[in-house]
């Protein structure tokens, strides 16, 4: 070890430098002024922005008056999707202790689709589509926000926070809500199959544009609320024990972020479909770059990357693949790389 | 200051903690012994409002820990855990500005800066103030934590083993701005020790437990016997005078 003891403080008696700063004996450097945060979001900003005018305007063939408001709500939906998995990814993450799982991974996207089957299964098809899309949209999502909560609670609750419980939960209750979809899908007819394959992956061409307006209303109000909580979930970062040393009252802040969490996630999906990986791909991502573990950095820099990563993903799927291939199948690739990578290394930062 | 009346914990069957009623006044520094597993941590906890009571009350202040705002009470006791693990990368600064949360709700003043440049000092931390926690030995990284917990600025301090994984060099420094913050920041300083020479050495008043209870507290020299400890540690221990000091020894 390096460290010298001052002679003061190894001989027993008064210490005078413990009662005033010591200002004349060895004075501290100032801390050094973090502007990493600062530049990383700056750059990711303009990046953002340069990506966002190339959706809007590449390749545009006809009246403007067509192309931009079309562009604009499939634009506003990678938005409000890509923050709110990034944002609920990080704060899931900072509530958990741990930096491999993400809401979606803990059997959120599979009770999606077994809600999609069961919907097609009990009414059919026909009948699903004559709902009207803003009833059926709230309806998947208060299900789910109030799946989220249960199952989250449940898990953090009491004792059992380890996170392999947590694992082991979300794998089995993925997989129980998986057989059921399969075992229903087996059961319907294939035309009715063709209508439920849709929903199977997250798209941002065949989402219900009627529905983007409420989703950003109720997103917002998500995002504002993780906003408020930002310097809490800072502490929250030390554990439950440290936490609570601090003043922080645990389980509420706990239960609020989580259901800030599930509102975040089960809107999300809700509107355009599951993305698994996604949130563990931007949240790490952000946690290397942002240079500060605070929430309000953490937090805009995952929001930029995630939105970037899915306008940028989107032009070139438009304009690259010509729509050959979906958007999700893109990110999910990358993602589950970046996940196998993590678990290889065992890194639990 | 710290009033425990008739506290019990119980894990399942187990009463770990078995109707502890204790007085500690105001300032000087207590040290809690006992053998592993007679409740000196728990008992810590529950002063500290980690652990719920499952039976008596415990007093800081006259304000009580189960009933009294968290945040009210961040300000007025700090506690140190045995264990310091921590999932994401801080530095020590970090780490240490975290202790004013209580006072400045993560809105970091001027004078909280002042806070932590003092803390830092004290634990003789600043050659390491920007390196990251996970990069440092277990002996520097107790340190910080130790630095936080004063930086929270709290008339009660409680540390669980804060000699954990600290040399016999950075140990003596240790216990010695302990004593520090009692005399001269008039601070209530109250530490759980395995080292039953340290306590003799440096505390004004001794508890030692066993099996969930207190069995004796009093001054060092009252409790630094050789029946008092051979009974608390169901071991034959043998006290002899060193300059003064009583100093047990148990090695057979």
């Amino acid at each position: 070890m390096s460290l010298e003891i001052r002679p003061t403080t190894t001989a027993p008696g008064p210490e005078p430098s413990t009662q005033r700063p010591p200002s004349s004996a060895t004075p501290l450097p100032p801390p050094p002024t973090n502007r990493r945060p600062r530049w990383i979001l700056i750059g990711l900003g303009a990046t953002l922005l340069v990506a966002a005018l190339a959706f809007m305007t590449v390749g545009a063939k006809g009246s403007w008056d067509f192309v931009l408001p079309f562009r604009g709500t499939k634009l506003l939906a990678m938005a409000l999707v890509g923050v709110a998995v990034a944002v609920s990814t990080v704060m899931f993450q900072t509530v958990t202790d741990n930096r491999i799982l993400t809401p979606s991974i803990m059997g959120f996207d599979a009770l999606y689709l077994l809600l999609q089957t069961t919907l097609v299964f009990s009414i059919g098809s026909a009948r699903m589509t004559a709902i009207p899309a803003p009833a059926k949209f709230l309806l998947e999502s208060a299900v789910m926000v109030t799946f989220g909560v249960l199952l989250y609670r449940w898990l953090l609750s009491g004792r059992r926070r380890s996170v392999h419980v947590l694992v082991l939960a979300g794998i089995v209750l993925g997989v129980f809500f998986r057989s059921l979809s399969s075992f229903m899908t087996r059961l319907i007819d294939p035309n009715e199959f063709q209508v439920l394959q849709d929903a199977m992956f997250a798209s941002f061409n065949s989402f219900d544009r009627s529905l983007v307006w409420l989703a950003a209303l109720l997103l917002g109000g998500a995002v504002a609320t993780a906003w408020a909580l930002r310097r809490r979930l800072d502490v929250l970062l030390l554990g439950r024990e440290r936490a609570t040393m601090l003043g922080v009252d645990h389980q509420r802040t706990v239960g609020l972020v989580l259901v800030v969490v599930a509102v975040l996630v089960s809107v999300s999906t809700a509107l355009v479909g599951p993305i698994t990986f996604f949130g563990l791909l931007v949240a790490n991502l952000a946690y290397r770059i942002a240079g500060s573990h605070r929430h309000a950095v953490v937090m805009p820099v995952a929001a930029l990357l995630g939105v970037l990563a899915l306008v940028a993903g989107q032009t070139v799927l438009e304009q690259v693949f010509e729509f050959d291939t979906a958007l999700a199948v893109i990110i999910e690739f990358l993602g589950g790389i970046v996940f196998l990578a993590l678990l290889m290394r065992g890194d639990k930062r | 200051m710290i009033d425990v009346l008739d506290a019990v914990k119980t894990y399942g069957e187990v009463r770990v903690v078995d109707g502890v009623r204790l007085a500690l006044p105001s300032g000087g520094l207590t040290s809690i012994i006992g053998p592993n597993g007679a409740g000196k941590s728990t008992l810590l906890s529950l002063v500290a409002r980690l652990v719920g009571l499952d039976g008596g009350r415990v007093l800081v202040d006259g304000l009580d820990v189960t009933t009294t705002k968290s945040d009210v009470l961040a300000r007025r006791i700090a506690a140190l855990r045995q264990e310091n693990h921590l999932a994401s990368r801080l530095t020590v600064r970090d780490l240490v500005t975290f202790g004013r949360y209580p006072h400045s709700k993560g809105r970091t003043t001027p004078e909280d800066l002042e806070h932590v440049a003092r803390a830092i000092e004290f634990l003789d931390l600043g050659s390491l103030a920007d390196r990251f926690l996970d990069e440092m030995s277990g002996g520097q990284r107790q340190r910080a934590f130790v630095a936080m917990v004063l930086c929270q600025d709290t008339d009660v301090l409680l540390l669980d083993e804060p000699l954990n994984n600290l040399d016999p060099r950075h140990a003596v420094a240790m216990m010695e701005r302990l004593r520090a913050a009692a005399d001269q920041l008039g601070k209530t300083v109250v530490v759980v020790v395995h080292d039953i020479n340290v306590a003799a050495y440096y505390s004004d008043h001794i508890v030692a437990m066993s099996d969930g209870a207190v069995m004796f507290e009093g001054p060092p020299h009252a409790v630094i016997c050789p029946e008092v400890l051979s009974d608390v540690y169901g071991l034959p221990v043998s006290v002899h005078t060193i300059e003064g000091r009583p100093h047990a020894t148990y090695f057979r």
